[in-house]
């Protein structure tokens, strides 16, 4: 596993690595969208309390998911690029951070429209939405203290620190959000059913949740693949490799 | 070495509370923020004293918090523009330490004078007086984690040009917690129930801030060194 | 397939705008996260490849010079 680790602290390993399973990733990605959506969309069944509009669950949730272990992914990559100095870990968390709020202010955004028919606001102060706002300013942190560094090393090193602290932060923060929540919840009151989802709207679901994976990864590996052609575009690796 | 490290942060102290001593603006400056900013919400909200009441224990913390956000801004200024950091970070003693002492006497002269006089900005708010005692602890408690929080995001923003609104954009999302328990705790102890659970959360956070915090701090004060 | 007619796809049973709305603007984000960097690297490789190429033939021509001469 290390001598994988290893490699892939090599830019000409990774450029190399980044083109193949780029390469895979763009068919499998836009098949397993098109696939998941249609089957959202117009196959499953519709929500016995919410009717159709529950159908943004299959875009809501994956984003959802995949804006929070996105964040634990950047932290991880922080972790190694403090701890192990591996160079391709800053170009890794330089990437991961757009992406992770672009896909969080999905999530946000697709919410609120869900909300709108669902509970007749456009806003729901729910210990879900809210603690996923907070995720989205954490992600906003981090990008904001990339730019205020001139020193490119420095400010790398500067948002892993940034991102570990995040890291042990999450958790407290949706638990303490989940309290705040109840505290002052009508004990009546219980929002998205939790309650045993069918088969039927579960696998697109589970489709969807892979589809977004994917997405993530693709669109993270494009733009290291972006800043690699760029730092390195001199280097007599990489213009052989292209010509 | 121990009587050396003993000596030395002795000595650290002395120097913080002394510099910070010679500037009482610096001081009474938040309390007088923290004061002209309690009296918007009145004129804000109006002046009923039921309403401001049940707002008060959201309104006296959210404050806190503004304060502590600013005060923050000024956490290491001192010492890297005049050279004092670097010659910390080369010291022997441990650099988490250093910066330990100074987030300490920072939270002395802030958080914890802000708790002593909140129950007048209470008072001005109409809030329960059963409650007085549970505001006092938990801003005592929540200022110590939010020096905290506010001095991680001081040592990465220190060395940058227009660091003080970024170290607010950083701070607050950490800070909610913070926020959470305490009002929480001062909720409960206005209603008459039992806020020890929300008191004991809070003490938690500060535990945990306090064996954790050092590290970030230690590494962001490096960070902003190199930079 | 639920719906009966494409017309009940569009509206939803009410929930139409809704759920277009949000899958659209999901779209568009998903267009941007991978069109930008992709078209930017195509770029990228184009300006690279066209510098090599010209680089080789500033090669080739100074070695053709240093050929006459000798």
């Amino acid at each position: 596993m290390w001598s994988i680790v290893h490699k892939m602290g090599s830019p000409p390993w990774f450029y190399r690595f980044a083109n193949v399973a780029i390469a895979w990733l763009l068919p499998i990605v836009f098949v397993a969208l098109v696939v998941g959506s249609i089957w959202g969309l117009l196959i499953a069944p519709p929500d016995y309390r919410q009717g159709n509009s529950y159908r943004i669950i299959f875009i809501h949730v994956p984003a959802a998911v995949v804006a929070l272990a996105g964040y634990y992914v950047m932290a991880t990559a922080g972790l190694m690029s403090l701890v192990w100095k591996i160079k391709m870990a800053d170009t890794a968390m330089r990437a991961l951070a757009p992406v992770g709020a672009a896909l969080t202010f999905v999530a946000l955004v697709t919410g609120s429209i869900w909300g709108k028919p669902t509970w007749g606001a456009w806003w729901v102060w729910d210990a879900r939405i809210t603690s996923m706002l907070i995720l989205f300013f954490l992600y906003l942190g981090v990008m904001a203290l990339s730019e205020a560094f001139d020193n490119k090393v420095a400010a790398a090193k500067a948002c892993a620190v940034l991102s570990l602290v995040g890291t042990v932060n999450i958790p407290i923060i949706y638990k303490s959000v989940d309290w705040w929540y109840s505290l002052h919840q009508p004990a009546s009151i219980k929002f998205t059913g939790e309650s045993a989802i069918d088969a039927s709207m579960l696998y697109p679901l589970l489709l969807m949740i892979v589809a977004f994976y994917g997405l993530f990864a693709l669109s993270v590996l494009l733009r290291m693949r972006a800043e690699l052609l760029i730092t390195y575009r001199q280097s007599a690796w990489l213009r052989s490799e292209l010509s | 070495m121990l009587p050396e490290l003993g000596t030395f942060l002795r000595f650290q102290m002395q120097r913080h509370l002394q510099a910070a001593l010679r500037r009482p603006s610096d001081i009474v400056g938040p309390l007088i923020f923290f004061l002209m900013v309690i009296t918007l919400f009145p004129i804000g909200l109006g002046p009923d004293p039921k309403i401001l009441a049940s707002l008060a224990p959201g309104i006296l913390w959210v404050v806190a918090l503004l304060s502590s956000l600013v005060v923050s801004g000024r956490l290491f200024q001192a010492d890297y523009e005049d050279g004092t950091l670097e010659q910390l970070a080369l010291s022997p003693h441990p650099l988490a330490i250093s910066a330990m002492v100074e987030v300490f006497c920072h939270w002395l002269l802030s958080g914890v004078l802000l708790a002593l006089a909140s129950p007048v900005f209470a008072a001005l708010l109409s809030m329960p007086s059963q409650a007085i005692p549970v505001l006092m602890a938990s801003l005592t408690l929540g200022t110590l984690c939010l020096s905290l929080i506010g001095a991680v995001a001081a040592s990465l923003t220190v060395a940058l040009r227009r660091g003080g609104v970024l170290l607010s954009l950083l701070s607050i999302p950490l800070t909610v917690p913070v926020l959470i328990f305490g009002t929480a705790a001062v909720r409960e102890a206005a209603l008459g129930y039992d806020p020890s659970s929300w008191l004991a959360l809070l003490g938690a956070l500060a535990a945990g801030g306090c064996v954790l915090a050092p590290l970030a701090i230690a590494a962001g004060l490096r960070i902003s060194l190199e930079a | 397939m639920y719906f009966q007619t494409w017309s009940a796809v569009w509206q939803m049973d009410g929930h139409g705008p809704y759920v277009w709305g949000a899958y659209s603007l999901t779209l568009v984000v998903i267009i941007v996260l991978i069109a930008a960097p992709l078209f930017r690297s195509r770029d990228l490789t184009r300006a690279i490849r066209n510098d090599e190429g010209r680089r080789a033939l500033a090669a080739d021509a100074s070695g053709e010079n240093h050929a006459s001469k000798t």
